[in-house]
């Protein structure tokens, strides 16, 4: 379930955002609703975000995007608001460790050469960021194995029932 | 070559020597989950038909709600659908307004140098009893407690050595938001903290609970400590001596990295809005007005911080305007310091006093901020909007930071008013 390739627009966003950023705890009754919730993603940090993202649209973060609580809510509504993929620095790591385990494609990179509004062509399997502003531009990036063998299964849960392992 | 504390405990449970950087699949001693991971875990299980599944063992899952009493009617059905998964398997199960879920962990269940692992962020707190402890999110916990197992990958150490005679006035708080002023709060992403030196052996549990529980909160997988007679004497104060062990470290280990902080020369901090790591002493914030003060938390909610604010507090009385929220961490701390006339102290110079729990940490319940307002609160983060209130500003302090807070009206040095 790793796509090939995903294109989308770069919403920039800077250091720190922590899930309580992402998936605010006074909104703690739509938890049980990730389409509500998504609603509301990431509103006290870009209001306009949540109303104005498309598919395929790009989180580009600077350093430790998603650094705080173990809420799985946060990545589960990241997806649901229909974002191809978030591109950082660094993460934080229980909400690196929710993601793939919903099937959701993180990237680490130098965030710093993306700009808001780039046009990114990410390529899943020969791991470059292209923009379809900028045909100069290309950056190389890694997945870890675990990662890609996670989300290729489309989730954690997904893997272990094919693999009645968690040997991953 | 010596180990890490953490490569020391989990080549035990792996039966094999472990080193830093690879990954193992670890059996779980001790598990836990919260109504914020809970809900999601039962809704998991019945999406996959995994609900009349029994899980891998009973006695060691603890299911522990932390909104209480609770909020909201989705929060009341939240808890229903966790209570009913709990009890239906047999697991341990706590009532929202019981205390948060690590202190009913390390107060009732926990073993010296065990693997535990809780669906929430602060599990880093139990490394103060010389645990591999970790959080997680609800998927991760559905495997734990399917097979009481999970995947890690062994972490490198960031060695602290914390030296010297804390000043007066100066508490584990204020070690712990040092040290997040030196690393950030993402320097030490996936890495393992080891607190050793002879600061920390002088502290009791509440003060190692307080720093561990914050390891989380500048990037890391772990926060780990040694055992002593301090660990000793807090579980036979719950009549567990026989979950004490020795868990020593090595001078030889391999760190990534040695950071030394010379505990004389600290003073009062906080943790100025929006990050853990804006830190300045608190002396230098002595114009900021402030609205509301909250003594509590997993990092600060435990007897000795609550004697520490009554002290300061006792025969005063809060400034006019702010409110003082006061929260336990457990039952037994609540009940401590109802017997010992803390509480009633803190009550006359006019704290409110909440049921055991989170309490407004984490924005759900229990005293949300105003616009606009400024807070002092000895928990662990503040990010904004992290109380329940966007346009909220908090500040992050030792409990007597805080205390003394309260009685000025504005961010005050407790040594001002000691």
């Amino acid at each position: 379930m790793i796509r090939d390739s995903i294109r989308g627009r770069a919403w920039k966003f800077g250091s720190n955002v922590s899930t309580d950023s992402i998936a605010p705890g006074r909104l703690i009754s739509l938890r049980s609703n990730p389409k509500e919730y998504a609603k509301h993603v990431l509103e006290d940090t870009r209001p306009e975000f949540a109303g104005s993202v498309q598919k395929d649209d790009f989180i580009v973060a600077d350093r430790n995007f998603g650094c705080g609580s173990s809420r799985e809510i946060a990545p589960l509504i990241i997806k649901e608001a229909g974002v191809g993929a978030v591109l950082s620095k660094t993460f934080g790591r229980i909400f690196y460790r929710n993601a793939i385990n919903n099937g959701m494609l993180l990237i680490e990179c130098d965030t710093d050469r993306i700009e808001e509004g780039d046009e990114l062509l990410v390529d899943v399997s020969d791991r470059v960021i292209r923009k379809a502003n900028d045909p100069d531009f290309s950056m190389k990036f890694q997945l870890s194995e675990k990662e890609v063998k996670i989300i290729s299964e489309g989730g954690l849960l997904n893997y272990i029932e094919k693999y009645n392992s968690l040997d991953i | 070559m010596g180990q890490t504390l953490v490569e020391k405990i989990l080549s035990e449970k792996m039966g094999r020597l472990v080193h830093a950087g690879e990954t193992i699949v670890v059996d779980v001693d001790f598990a836990a989950l919260h109504d914020g991971s809970g809900p999601l875990l039962v809704r998991l299980m019945k999406e996959r038909g995994y609900q009349e599944d029994p899980v891998f063992d009973p006695d060691r899952i603890l299911f522990a709600n932390e909104f209480g009493p609770v909020p909201t009617r989705e929060v009341a059905n939240e808890h229903a659908l966790t209570r009913n998964y709990a009890c239906s398997h047999r697991c341990h199960w706590e009532e929202g307004g019981t205390g948060h879920v690590h202190a009913h962990v390390y107060e009732e269940y926990l073993k010296c140098g065990s693997v535990c692992i809780v669906g929430d962020s602060h599990t880093t707190v139990h490394g103060a009893f010389g645990c591999f402890a970790t959080g997680c999110g609800s998927t991760d916990m559905v495997a734990v407690t399917r097979y009481g197992k999970t995947w890690i990958k062994v972490p490198e150490t960031f060695r602290i050595n914390v030296t010297g005679k804390l000043p007066r006035g100066v508490y584990a708080k204020d070690i712990m938001l040092r040290l997040a002023g030196m690393i950030k709060s993402d320097q030490a992403i996936y890495k393992s903290l080891e607190f050793r030196g002879d600061t920390i052996e002088s502290l009791s549990m509440a003060g190692r609970l307080t720093i561990t529980s914050m390891g989380v909160d500048v990037g890391a997988k772990t926060a780990i400590m040694e055992t002593d007679e301090h660990t000793k004497e807090f579980l036979a104060g719950f009549n567990r001596e026989e979950d004490y062990r020795e868990i020593k470290g090595d001078e030889n280990a391999q760190y990534e990295r040695m950071i030394g902080i010379d505990a004389t020369a600290l003073e009062p901090l906080v943790s100025c809005p929006h990050y853990v790591e804006n830190v300045d002493l608190a002396r230098n914030c002595g114009n900021q007005k402030v609205n509301m003060v909250f003594i509590g938390s997993c990092t600060n909610g435990r007897t000795e911080d609550l004697h520490v604010a009554a002290e300061i507090l006792k025969g005063k009385k809060v400034a006019k305007g702010l409110r003082l929220l006061v929260i336990p961490n457990s039952v037994s701390v609540y009940k401590e310091c109802m017997r010992d006339g803390t509480l009633l102290t803190l009550a006359e110079a006019g704290a409110i006093i909440e049921a055991p729990n989170c309490g407004p940490c984490m924005g759900v319940h229990q005293g949300i901020p105003g616009d606009n307002e400024v807070v002092v609160a000895t928990q662990n983060r503040n990010f904004k909007g992290r109380m329940g209130n966007p346009t909220a500003s908090i500040y992050l302090s030792s409990p007597a930071t805080a205390a003394a807070t309260a009685l000025r009206g504005v961010i005050t040095d407790p040594r001002e008013v000691m």
